[in-house]
């Protein structure tokens, strides 16, 4: 309900957007991308999760991790399709969306992310759908449980689904097919994002890291919303048989290792141009190290990286309850950094702000870009816990058969 | 155009072409129907001074007002005026921040209040350098990164050097304006409250008018003037000739009152582009603020901007 409300506030928002344009948002000239660019790259980066959990881990045969698969596929789904439309809501002409088809150039990165950010829809919802398919059938088995609508939804996605040998085999040599594929794809999408900043001459965009410091960074964004994600299914839907301690353990180990190597990242990022100090740069660093966004810098270190380190490298912090609090922390840390990789820099000119109105110097979000961004982050929740109404989000059928092949194992 | 015309002779084939230029965009010659039938000689002569030169003697029933030059269409606008390549000079040593400048230009683009195209900025590089004024437009740069990031082409460059911006094909995502290192280009917001005839116009990129709302815009160096050989709007503004606009294929350039080799004012000036390190190559060229015509006063901006 509250999910709801948001976002119909947000809807209403955009409604208004809409009507007055872009000048009911607090950018301006300077600060010429704002939340909402920020709120994509979030986004972006989240989605990123879905091909960690399901393609690497799947492909290094890591088995632990396969009741987790289908919380990441939705979370990578819902994630890339907000991305794809906070980005039209960000755009001062939505209505001339088909220009970028029709008129497309290339050349341009943009065009870049459009190509790759569909791909990895299309392949994420594919990586979904297909584990579902046994599942489906499952729940076909238990059909007068649910009410009519569903069954229909049921059979109109899957009666189609037999069991049958030859169609596992196509399903898993698909899957097979699709983790490979993703990979390269999910390193483009964020990659070609950091480019978005990378091919500009700005200060603090003007890097070569920009790409490997995206990834690390959406892959740390992930593992954490997984965290948080597999926490509340598992209170809520009394899964701790499937999602168990030994889950958080693992996972908590891995968001460790992503936040080290974020924290790597980092600090390629910042000591390097901040031990030459140009003078374009100083500016811009002096004001997240110590200026007007330090407070906003160090909390998103802080939260999205020591803290998190700090607690999940102790036994005690992967538990379930403060590995889910570490994940909280790693996803709205996240958040902040997205934002001060957008607007700081875009503060920071070579030109003197000058001949302008008092407004263009400064940014804060006006209340149309809080609800908006706010309303796509509850929509993108939205989607997921819709999807947990309606099917398992433990993939039941490749549990099934990884506990059967574990307990052979072991035999 | 060989080299060794005369500065008038440019100045007088430049408006041939710029005749001669529209008069092909349309089906028709528009000239052509002076000479229908059914006017009678009043017998009245009157002498007139031909484009080449000469004196010719018309009978006055054959005048007519020469109809509105038709507006060019957006393929020719993308492609440029042939044989031309735009430059400007500004001359740093002659501003002290009047700003005729953007107040001409501001009105004859018609552009949201609060906006402009053109900016004077105080620049001082570090604190033992002196101060100046810097006029600052679209450097209509010859590696534009703006048409390089644009997704739609809607920034575009000519093959007379000019960069334009497309509103009716921009999409306003504002790439354009990440990718700028010189802060040239400007969004509207908002409606970019001009009147309800002028917002009804056909919009032109050699014009940028009218505004739309939630596209780009930016300084086009104004070929629509080019084309009536007039100089750009800031150029005709400025009293104190800070701007000089040409041609680097006929090495000149000119401020209204005084014109230049453009290659010898750039050599004697030691003239200069902004951020060169970029890689971008301006169109716009500064010449260095020495022995300068008014002292540099910190104040002078505020007066004129109130």
């Amino acid at each position: 309900m509250v999910l709801v409300s948001l976002c119909l506030v947000g809807l209403a928002a955009y409604i208004r957007q809409l009507y007055y344009g872009l000048g009911v948002t607090a950018m301006r000239d300077y600060v010429s991308w704002g939340i909402y660019i920020s709120n994509f790259v979030f986004f972006v980066a989240i989605s990123l999760v879905g091909s960690l959990i399901t393609a690497v881990l799947r492909l290094t045969d890591v088995h632990w991790s396969t009741p987790l698969t289908r919380i990441a596929e939705i979370i990578a789904v819902s994630a890339i399709t907000f991305a794809a439309l906070i980005i039209i809501v960000d755009m001062g002409r939505p209505e001339r969306f088909y220009h970028l088809f029709m008129y497309g150039r290339l050349q341009s990165p943009i065009t870049w992310d459009v190509i790759v950010i569909s791909t990895y829809f299309v392949i994420s919802l594919l990586l979904l759908y297909l584990p579902l398919l046994p599942d489906i059938s499952i729940l076909l088995q238990h059909q007068e449980q649910y009410p009519k609508w569903m069954v229909k939804l049921y059979k109109g996605m899957g009666s189609f689904w037999k069991n049958a040998p030859a169609q596992f085999a196509i399903m898993n040599r698909s899957v097979g097919i699709l983790s490979v594929a993703i990979i390269p794809v999910a390193f483009s999408i964020h990659t070609v994002t950091s480019w978005l900043f990378a091919t500009t001459y700005r200060p603090g965009w003007d890097s070569t890291n920009f790409g490997a410091y995206f990834i690390s960074g959406a892959f740390l964004v992930g593992a954490g919303s997984v965290l948080v994600a597999m926490y509340i299914f598992r209170t809520h839907y009394k899964l701790e048989k499937y999602i168990t301690e030994s889950h958080f353990d693992k996972m908590g180990k891995i968001v460790v290792l992503l936040a080290l190597l974020y924290l790597y990242f980092n600090i390629n990022e910042f000591l390097v141009p901040a031990f030459k100090m140009k003078k374009s740069e100083e500016e811009h660093l002096t004001g997240l190290f110590a200026g007007e966004f330090a407070p906003i810098f160090w909390f998103a270190i802080f939260t999205s990286m020591f803290i998190p380190i700090f607690i999940l490298l102790f036994k005690r912090g992967r538990r379930p309850f403060p590995a889910f609090i570490a994940g909280i922390l790693v996803v709205i840390g996240s958040w902040f950094k997205r934002y001060l990789i957008v607007t700081p820099t875009l503060l920071h000119p070579f030109m003197p702000m000058h001949d302008v109105p008092a407004n263009y110097r400064v940014y804060f979000p006006s209340w149309e870009e809080w609800a908006i961004a706010i309303g796509s982050l509850a929509a993108a929740l939205l989607v997921i816990t819709f999807f947990a109404r309606l099917f398992p989000i433990i993939p039941i059928h490749e549990t099934i058969e990884e506990s059967e092949t574990t307990s052979h194992a072991s035999l | 155009m060989s080299d060794n015309q005369t500065r008038r002779d440019f100045l007088l084939t430049g408006l041939a072409i710029a005749g001669t230029g529209a008069a092909c965009t349309s089906k028709k010659n528009i000239f052509e129907e002076t000479a229908e039938a059914g006017v009678k000689p009043s017998g009245k002569k009157v002498k007139l001074l031909s484009v080449d030169g000469n004196i010719v003697e018309v009978d006055e029933a054959f005048l007519k007002p020469i109809p509105e030059m038709p507006p060019i269409p957006n393929s020719e606008e993308r492609i440029g005026i042939a044989g031309r390549k735009f430059v400007m000079v500004i001359d740093l040593s002659r501003c002290k921040s009047l700003k005729k400048c953007q107040m001409a230009c501001n009105y004859a683009h018609q552009l949201h209040p609060g906006i402009s195209f053109l900016k004077v900025y105080p620049m001082q590089e570090s604190e033992h350098t002196a101060p100046y004024w810097q006029p600052t437009n679209c450097m209509h740069c010859d590696e534009p990164p703006c048409v390089k990031v644009c997704p739609v082409d809607a920034t575009f460059k000519r093959q007379d050097g000019i960069v334009l911006i497309d509103s009716d094909r921009c999409v306003g995502c504002r790439f354009c304006m990440a990718a700028c290192p010189y802060s040239s280009r400007i969004f509207n917001w908002e409606e970019p409250g001009i009147s309800a005839a002028t917002a009804a116009l056909p919009y032109s990129c050699e014009k940028s008018v009218p505004q739309k709302k939630g596209t780009v815009g930016k300084c086009d160096f104004c070929p629509d003037r080019a084309r009536e050989n007039k100089l750009p709007h800031c150029a005709e503004a400025c009293p104190n000739g800070v701007f000089f606009f040409g041609d680097m294929n006929e090495d000149t350039v000119t401020n209204g009152a005084e014109t230049f080799r453009f290659s010898e004012l750039i050599r004697d000036k030691s003239g200069y582009r902004l951020m060169e390190d970029l890689g971008t190559k301006p169109s716009v060229y500064y010449l260095p603020p020495v022995n300068r015509n008014f002292p540099y006063i910190p104040e002078a901006d505020s007066v004129h901007t109130s």
